[in-house]
């Protein structure tokens, strides 16, 4: 027993690296007092350091780690490394935000519930047991709703913390719930002797039912698909843009990592091979594709239908986030190995253009203090680079070629049209038409009304342009030439535990 | 006259769980104090520690149990973030109300 710890530990490098990262910036914190905004730096150092140490868990190939509770294996590091960019550019961005910075407490336990998060969302990409997925879906909710509401002097920001904290924990418990439900008809916690136990015994059916709705539940709460997305705008809208950015792109993604590696390990049948090759069959008993293509259009049309009439920019991409929640849904609704690398290229490219579109709407709130989009006008003469900026990311957020949204989307609707769910493609190409409706608007606002006469053109530092070129290149690029992103997808999609 | 779990059939904890789990979630949606719907939130997840536990019982395996512990730590865990957040949005709105916490909609 002892020994397979040990054994464990050794591949358990970048978890261990945040772990004991996140206990030194807390004793920095006490220490620094003053000038703790010295702790982002540190934080920074941090996850430089768990990138090598991601870059070293690759080379060990599949494990399966501590008695079956976490898997190490290429989707999951994957989703790691997805995740730990998007955590260091939001660490980078809240170097300058002047609403953090300018808080009385500091920043440092701030960056140290950051490291923390990151911590429960690399462990939701690998979790294999039960237990791991409730555990590894408390640590990351825990920490966001804290984080939510870090500035908690101004009303929007406690508000958003409390409904997110009782939306997060009603849907924890109902998921709970269901997984109570699944120990009681298998006997077993561990996905795979789940899967086993479906697979040879006949279970009650209703039960099984009941138990798959309520962890939908769960899953639908983190990755803010409709109807589990109540809390999404009001705590996008009312948290530091940061943590909206984090929470947006770095969340989501876990929450569908877990997804993906619940219903693939518990719910397919490998025996049935007779769909073609790379295609997948569902067990009897749960109709995943129905659930899954009924929250898909939901996500899809209630989100983008909402954000039509919204006035405030973060909670429209609230909306549009919801949205995309629904186009990523479409490439798991077709169970192919085709859908899960659509979905994968379309988080690398998601990453960065939600990534900027945040992070100028953080740059422009600093400046004239205000989220409103008729604030915006004008906005593109005032401050050419941002206005052009943004102009890349809301297109890219649309998929007008040739930005990488394109090319997200285009593998997406492809590998829909080779599954032959030609009705679910059409709703998606409807709904992208819709979306570019309130996108323009914004772009409308930036370039086609003349500013407020008093209205002075925005300066920016150096450092600040950098990061915002490091976003809006990639966004740009990848639209050009994306044979890396798409190779390394498809050479991500293996799984522990499924052949 | 020794009891044990097991005397009682497996059903009446599950109906009487379920039926706890219910009135939790009603109480989330109906009740309008922040502090009561973190009480119903815990009676859900102590509702969910019953289901386990007679499960486990009644399959002669230890693991629903385990899972009974990390459950109740992380419940503590969220009441203790839960009552740190009421007591930052009171401080702003004097109220826990939630009915009048209504700057955000739609």
């Amino acid at each position: 027993m002892l020994e397979q710890i040990l054994q464990s530990i050794k591949y358990f490098q970048p978890e261990t690296a945040l772990v004991v990262s996140f206990c030194l910036i807390v004793i920095a914190d006490l220490f620094l007092k003053k000038r703790n905004e010295l702790t982002s730096y540190l934080a920074l150092i941090a996850i430089l350091i768990t990138a090598y140490f991601l870059v070293q868990q690759g080379t060990v190939g599949t494990q399966s780690i501590f008695f079956d509770m976490f898997a190490i294996d290429p989707f999951s590091l994957f989703f790691k490394a997805i995740i730990l960019t998007s955590s260091f550019f939001v660490i980078l961005f809240s170097i300058y935000s002047k609403e953090l910075q300018g808080r009385p407490k500091g920043i440092g336990e701030y960056n140290a519930l950051i490291i923390a998060l990151t911590l429960g969302m690399f462990l939701m990409t690998g979790a294999t047991n039960l237990l791991m997925i409730y555990l590894a879906l408390e640590l990351s909710s825990l920490t966001s709703y804290i984080l939510a509401g870090y500035t908690n002097e101004a009303k929007d920001s406690s508000e958003a913390s409390l409904k997110y904290i009782i939306y997060g924990a009603l849907s924890s418990g109902i998921m709970l719930y269901g997984i109570s439900i699944i120990y009681g008809l298998t006997g077993s916690l561990d996905l795979n002797t789940v899967h086993q136990a479906l697979v040879l015994q006949s279970v009650n059916q209703a039960a099984l039912i009941i138990a798959g709705i309520f962890i939908v539940v769960g899953f639908g709460y983190k990755i803010s698909a409709v109807p589990f997305h109540f809390w999404t705008p009001d705590v996008y809208e009312g948290a530091p843009v940061t943590i909206t950015a984090l929470l947006s792109v770095a969340s989501k993604a876990a929450g569908f990592a877990m997804l993906i590696r619940f219903i693939k390990v518990t719910f397919i049948d490998p025996a049935i091979g007779n769909l073609g090759p790379g295609m997948w069959a569902v067990l009897r008993g749960f109709d995943w594709n129905f659930v899954l293509a009924v929250l898909s259009v939901l996500s899809m049309t209630i989100g983008n239908l909402v954000a039509l009439s919204q006035k405030n920019l973060k909670r429209l991409l609230a909306y549009s986030s919801i949205a995309h929640a629904g186009y990523m849904l479409m490439g798991l609704v077709v169970f192919s190995n085709e859908g899960i690398a659509a979905v994968m290229i379309y988080f690398i490219i998601y990453l960065f253009m939600n990534l900027g579109a945040f992070y100028v709407i953080m740059l422009v709130a600093d400046r004239i203090g205000s989220e409103n989009i008729d604030d915006y006008r004008g906005l593109g003469y005032r401050t050419p680079l941002i206005g052009v900026s943004m102009t890349i990311f809301l297109l890219s957020l649309t998929g007008v070629p040739p930005t990488a949204g394109f090319i997200g989307k285009l593998y997406l609707f492809s590998a829909l049209i080779s599954a032959k769910v030609f009705w679910l493609a059409i709703v998606g190409v409807l709904n992208s038409v819709v979306s570019l409706y309130y996108y323009v608007r914004v772009l409308r606002n930036m370039f086609l009304r003349d500013p407020q006469p008093n209205a002075q053109p925005l300066h920016f530092s150096n450092m600040e342009i950098l990061i915002l070129l490091l976003l809006v290149v990639p966004t740009f690029l990848l639209g050009l030439y994306f044979t890396p992103i798409v190779e390394y997808a498809q050479a991500s999609i293996g799984m522990f535990g499924v052949r | 006259m020794n009891f044990t779990l097991t005397d009682i059939p497996l059903n009446y904890y599950l109906g009487l769980s379920a039926t706890l789990f219910s009135i939790g979630i009603v109480g989330v949606l109906t009740r309008r104090n922040a502090i009561i719907v973190f009480i119903c939130i815990e009676m859900m997840l102590n509702s969910v520690n019953l289901t386990l536990v007679a499960f486990s019982a009644f399959l002669g395996n230890p693991t629903g149990q385990i899972l009974v512990f990390f459950v109740m730590a992380v419940a503590a865990a969220e009441a203790a973030v839960g009552l740190a957040i009421i007591i930052a949005m009171f401080r702003n709105k004097m109220t826990v109300n939630i009915d009048e916490i209504n700057i955000m909609k739609w």
